[in-house]
């Protein structure tokens, strides 16, 4: 894992002795509530609904113990006992004062971590791959190249300003967990004739206009990744438009001018860029990627693993959907749910982030990571370990057995928290679970996610099904989505018509549900294959024709 | 009366050649640039030029920043300067991205006085970007 080296170390102290002082002249009233909200905004602190809120970067999503505990005590000290895990592998803390930022940051700089350009018009934290150097099916890890990123793109002065927020993931396997069609520039690591390099995909977005990005170079060395990356943003910092904050992200400037256009300004601007990149940039990358260098994997027996799995069928149901393939021989990738039925997606309280940090000294080569879907993941466990792991789970209320499944939700904060709501987002994701409990080992794999207004902010474009929460005349309404797909065959959901009120919302997504168990081809025949099989109208006559409402509710 | 800010903290402008726009430019005269314009435009012409002002209509159009870089790239050694609505806060990334100077109006001098600015006079300091080039960008 990649640890914080002087210059780091330093940067950040200065970064925070920085901010101490805006907060300050902010207090002072130096600086107007308009000059310093970019400012603190740079520092990821918005302000919400009810308080402030703080999102701390978790750097493509890995953490170690001392970290994960360190954000169990600033929740206690500062917030009320617990954090949030959103889908940019950030945690919010939803109710800091002011005045306590500052020692906030200081308290996270003593773990290496902090809460730079989380928020703001500039690029955000760089997320990739929650599998990252443990999966079986990975070209490279994503994570150098995303640490690489982080520093070039940290405090970079022309960047600072860009017409409006800037969001990059990466992914190191063909099969995309980072969703990198969907962000402003997503980064493949693909190999072409032996030699690694990236394949850059610009002007992907979701929010009110969603669109999937487009190549815009198939490969790109090493050498040159960071002068083509800056060329993309530096193009789009002067064309971007500034004029309507909706039109100026870089997937409507693509849009707007196509994609031939961009790719030769960027081609013209690279030509002057690389000039000023001397190589010592592939010096720097070689050691980031050596801290990044795999564990020694033991060869150990299963024996366990098998025992409790034929003995134990809560064990078993747990393994078979919250385990994913490693690379080694012995070991598996062990997701921890954060959808314990009925509760807020995503959230977990500080004696929870304790016992994940425990378990993750004791048998998880001290690595945590946060995926983009709300979970924590325990990257490389040895199976004969599970057993063990899974009744620590157990004590904390962790041990939920649904990943992949109808109640692994994802969900923004919706109304409950957020200044832009136009809906609730939790309460609908707590009700759909409640209700699902029983029936989602039956349905099996089904991705069901949530915004709370159009900004989009719970991917449900990408949805399997999809909720999108919204006003109409002071009355929250929901409309649904379905086919959407994350992965890399990256689709945006269609819609299926008009919406449906809070207290109807539920019951239609059922209706939507049973409708799937009742035509699919086997049980093997997942949510989004009987879909595409299907196509919508079936799945139309269920939300909206009176028999199918009636019979349902 | 307007005062320029550079590493030594606040002074009186010494130009007094005026400044003109792009289209009516003479020689030893300053050229304006707005942060709409392409730097382009300007190829071929950089070594008759003195001094370039580029004026911040606004603190958050960060397009003065790319401008900056991008002169320089061009080859540009002249006097550059950032003029209009800048903070204190943005000093470092001016001078990172090729301003020598930033002129300010007294307004923004009364709320952000001289130490605000001299704050980030270490801007060469803790900067990614000479670290990951290996050499000052320019
Ligand atoms: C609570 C305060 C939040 C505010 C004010 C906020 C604001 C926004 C806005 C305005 C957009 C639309 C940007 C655009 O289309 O140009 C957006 C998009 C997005 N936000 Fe949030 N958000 C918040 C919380 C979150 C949380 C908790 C997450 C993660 C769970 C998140 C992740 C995203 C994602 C993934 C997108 C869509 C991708 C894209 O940028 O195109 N946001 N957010
Ligand atoms: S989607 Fe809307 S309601 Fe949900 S967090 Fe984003 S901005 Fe807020």
């Amino acid at each position: 894992m990649y640890n914080y080296n002087d210059f780091d170390a330093k940067f950040v102290a200065e970064r925070n002795r920085q901010f101490r002082r805006q907060v300050e002249r902010r207090i002072s009233g130096n600086l107007s509530e308009e000059e310093f909200k970019p400012l603190r905004l740079m520092n990821g602190l918005y302000l919400q609904l009810h308080a402030y809120m703080l999102r701390v970067a978790i750097p493509y999503g890995t953490l170690n113990s001392r970290q994960m505990r360190q954000l169990a005590n600033i929740a206690e000290r500062w917030d009320k006992g617990y954090g949030h895990f959103t889908t940019r592998q950030n945690i919010q803390f939803n109710w800091p004062k002011l005045r306590d930022v500052p020692d906030m940051l200081d308290a996270l700089a003593e773990v290496d971590m902090h809460a730079i350009q989380t928020s703001g018009n500039t690029i955000r934290n760089v997320t990739a791959d929650h599998f990252a150097g443990a999966a079986a099916d990975e070209i490279a890890d994503p994570r150098p190249v995303a640490e690489l990123l982080r520093q070039w793109s940290t405090d970079h002065p022309e960047f600072q300003f860009l017409p409006r927020k800037f969001k990059i993931a990466v992914s190191g396997s063909p099969n995309d967990r980072a969703v990198i069609r969907a962000h402003d520039i997503g980064i493949g690591i693909v190999k072409r004739d032996g030699r690694i390099g990236y394949c850059i995909i610009a002007g992907g977005g979701l929010g009110r206009t969603p669109m999937i990005g487009k190549v815009i170079s198939e490969f790109v060395t090493q050498e040159n990744l960071l002068p083509y990356v800056e060329a993309v943003v530096s193009v789009w910092n002067l064309l971007g438009r500034r004029d309507n904050k909706y039109k100026s992200r870089i997937k409507i400037t693509v849009h707007e001018h196509g994609i031939e256009k961009i790719r030769s300004l960027v081609e013209e601007r690279f030509e002057l860029l690389r000039r000023t990149y001397s190589g010592i940039d592939i010096k720097l990358f070689e050691e980031i990627t050596a801290a990044f260098s795999p564990p020694e994997f033991q060869k150990v027996s299963a024996g366990e693993f098998e025992l409790a799995y034929k003995s134990d069928p809560v064990f078993e149901s747990w393994a078979d959907t919250n385990l994913a393939k490693h690379r080694a021989e012995g070991y598996a990738i062990a997701q921890i749910s954060l959808k314990a039925h009925g509760q807020t997606p995503g959230d977990a309280t500080s004696d929870q982030m304790r016992a994940m940090a425990d378990m993750a000294e004791e048998y998880g080569n001290d690595e945590l990571r946060i995926s983009h879907e709300q979970n924590v993941v325990l990257p490389h466990v040895r199976k004969s370990d599970l057993p063990a792991i899974h009744s620590i789970l157990k004590k904390h209320g962790l041990a939920t057995a649904n990943i992949g499944l109808a109640s692994d939700i994802i969900a923004c904060p919706g109304m409950d928290y957020c200044a832009l709501a136009t809906a609730r987002s939790i309460p609908v994701a707590q009700d759909i679970s409640n209700l699902l409990k029983n029936l989602e080992d039956e349905i099996g794999e089904l991705k069901i996610k949530i915004s709370g207004c159009i900004n989009a902010c719970g991917h449900h474009h990408l949805g399997h099904i999809g909720i999108l929460g919204l006003d109409r005349a002071g009355v929250e309404n929901y409309q649904i989505t379905l086919g959407g797909d994350a992965t890399q065959n990256t689709a945006l959901g269609r819609r299926t018509g008009p919406g449906f009120s809070h207290d109807k919302i539920v019951p239609a997504v059922e209706r939507l549900i049973l409708t799937y168990l009742e035509l699919r081809e086997n049980s093997g025949e997942t949510f989004i294959e009987a879909y595409r099989r299907l196509g919508m109208e079936p799945f139309k006559s269920a939300l909206y024709d009176r028999v199918h409402a009636h019979a349902a509710e | 009366m307007n005062l320029i800010v550079n590493d030594n903290g606040f002074s009186k402008d010494d130009w007094n050649g005026g400044f003109s726009a792009l289209n009516d430019a003479r020689p030893d005269v300053g050229i304006d640039l707005a942060t709409s314009s392409d730097p382009g435009e300007l190829q071929g012409r950089l070594d008759d030029i003195s001094i370039i002002r580029v004026i911040f209509p606004n603190f958050s159009d960060g397009r003065g920043f790319t401008i900056a870089r991008c002169l320089r790239l061009m080859g540009y050694n002249g006097r550059l300067r950032a003029a209009g609505h800048v903070i204190a806060d943005q000093y470092a990334m001016a001078r990172r991205a090729g301003f020598d100077e930033i002129e300010i109006a007294g307004a923004i001098a009364e709320r952000q006085p001289e130490a605000d600015w001299r704050f980030r006079a270490n801007w060469r300091e803790h900067d990614y970007q000479s670290r990951l080039r290996g050499r000052i960008p320019f």
